[in-house]
């Protein structure tokens, strides 16, 4: 490694570029690095990522028919049966879900920050350093360079996927709730709206093929005996969310589901 | 780190065809220019002809600042120092790559016949907000001497020299640790990284001590100290693996993976240590 020959005078070293602040208690000390941040949204990740699967496979019970997926839809306002209060779990989910997203923007956002400030020349969105004379890059792929843009995408998805089927806002007169199988039929035969689905769908399993193997990486999981698994599972867990997730508003379109 | 204004050996003329034939290039470079850290910098176009197939990068900018030292031009500031790729003191970006378009090549380890005649190269300095640029081609590293300084060490007992062999060592420990030792301290990593984050470079050091028994003393304190200096000046770590395919010493990925179990366990550990004082 290069040597320093003489013990720099302190105005002649590079100042860092952020300060320590005052050290909260145990264990939000953790979040207040960056290597902690990293790991809330891996472990945040890994839990969006178990609430897409199930959604998706949940939302199967579509080519079930009206009937059974109107079912499914009650069961889940249902879970728990007669022992606890109507929907409770179902709010007990939702606010776990609305805090690990919190989470999982707020420190991709604070992550970015620190790249950005690290980087000269930056990208706004992306944080990213821009070289004058070009970079050619070698392992980056598509999903890792865009993660930063698909993140505000899905989120601005999700906001307008609750308004459409959960608020109801755009169908109007023809929402009828708890009618999902109606719902979904009546909102996706629209071309827009089945286009909107389309696009953030795919930004979805994009965001999902390196976000899932990075999750690997930054929660430590790592192991020579299963390392080239890592890449495999994460392309095969995003293209199954893919094909479910597409498939919906294709077979609405298509006028398989009607 | 020595700066470096031209001086060195000049291409040597050892560089022959299988006919005995001495090959030459003749290249159009683009290399930035810059007068100070605070100065604004910009590319300057040169004409190299008649550059030896068989020099070094580093001889052949040799060959370019005699040149612009004939024709009263101030030669090229670059970083170099030992020019067999063992140092880290050399490294520049060549067409957009850290070193160079070779793989596992430093850049005083990479040869101009891996370029074509007629070629155009652009070589601009290795950039990171911590890595301002001194002149030219050259970038103060020493943010990663802040890093070492914080954690990169053993403790040892000193006195009579220990018996050989006295702290068994599991030979796949060895090498893995080896395999850590091998980073060079370039920044490569830092320069290929769009977030210029320096944990490929963190986790080599953290690889390479924390898994000996030399180094568990220390490892919990090491694993913090050092990733939280490494976080004051460089950006965050988001797995795009660029640094290992720039890295002249190929340290794998899996190191940073290590380096984030490590610190979560001192995150842990270091509660633990500290609250029985």
């Amino acid at each position: 490694m290069a040597q320093t020959v003489a013990p720099p005078e302190a105005a002649e070293r590079v100042p860092p570029l952020r300060r320590r602040q005052r050290q909260l208690p145990w264990p939000l000390n953790i979040y207040q690095t960056a290597v902690g941040k990293k790991y809330v949204m891996a472990v945040t990740g890994v839990g969006l990522l178990g609430f897409v699967i199930v959604h998706m496979i949940g939302n199967l019970h579509l080519y079930e028919g009206p009937s059974q997926i109107n079912e499914y839809a009650e069961a889940l306002r249902d879970l728990g049966g007669h022992l606890v209060p109507r929907t409770l779990i179902l709010w007990v989910m939702r606010i776990g879900l609305i805090a690990m997203f919190g989470l999982h923007i707020h420190s991709a956002w604070s992550l970015k920050e620190i790249s950005r400030r690290s980087s000269p020349k930056a990208n706004w969105v992306s944080g990213n350093k821009r070289y004058p004379g070009g970079q050619d890059y070698v392992a980056v792929n598509f999903a890792s360079r865009t993660m930063r843009w698909t993140g505000p995408i899905i989120g601005l998805y999700v906001l307008f996927h609750l308004a459409d089927l959960t608020w109801g806002w755009w169908l109007g007169g023809d929402y009828i709730r708890g009618d999902v199988y109606h719902n979904v039929v009546e909102s996706l035969s629209s071309i827009p709206v089945a286009i909107i689905y389309i696009v953030a769908n795919v930004a979805l399993s994009v965001h999902i093929y390196h976000g899932m193997w990075s999750a690997f990486q930054t929660l430590g999981v790592n192991n020579p005996r299963f390392n080239h698994l890592r890449r495999g599972l994460a392309t095969v867990i995003a293209g199954a969310i893919l094909v479910g997730n597409l498939s919906f508003p294709i077979m609405v379109q298509a006028g398989l589901v009607a | 780190m020595s700066a470096g204004s031209g001086g060195g050996s000049a291409g040597s003329g050892n560089g022959r065809s299988g006919n005995g034939h001495q090959v030459m290039l003749r290249l159009k470079l683009r290399i930035w220019r810059q007068a100070g850290p605070d100065e604004p910098g910009g590319f300057l176009d040169v004409d190299a002809e008649g550059i030896p197939a068989d020099c070094s990068f580093l001889e052949m900018l040799d060959i370019v600042n005699e040149r612009l030292i004939t024709d009263d031009i101030e030669p090229i500031t670059f970083a170099h120092d030992c020019r067999e790729g063992i140092c880290g003191t050399c490294g520049v970006m060549i067409n957009g790559r850290p070193h160079g378009p070779e793989k596992a090549t430093a850049t005083c380890q990479l040869h101009m016949r891996k370029f074509r005649d007629g070629d155009e190269i652009t070589i601009e300095p290795f950039r990171a907000a911590s890595f301002p640029v001194v002149k030219d081609l050259m970038v103060d590293r020493r943010a990663f001497d802040r890093i070492i300084e914080s954690g990169g060490f053993i403790s040892a007992p000193t006195g009579t020299a220990p018996d050989a062999n006295e702290i068994p060592v599991p030979k796949d420990v060895a090498d893995f640790a080896m395999d850590a030792a091998a980073c060079i301290g370039c920044g490569a990593c830092v320069a290929a990284c769009p977030n210029s984050a320096a944990q490929l470079f963190t986790a080599a050091k953290l690889g390479h001590l924390n898994v000996l028994p030399q180094g568990q003393p220390e490892r919990w304190r090491r694993a913090e100290a050092m990733v939280e200096t490494m976080e004051s000046f460089f950006g965050s770590c988001t797995n795009h693996g660029e640094c290992t395919e720039a890295c002249p010493k190929e340290i794998s990925l899996d190191f940073i993976a290590v380096l984030n179990r490590d610190y979560l366990k001192a995150k842990v550990k270091n509660r633990r240590l500290a609250s029985q004082t």
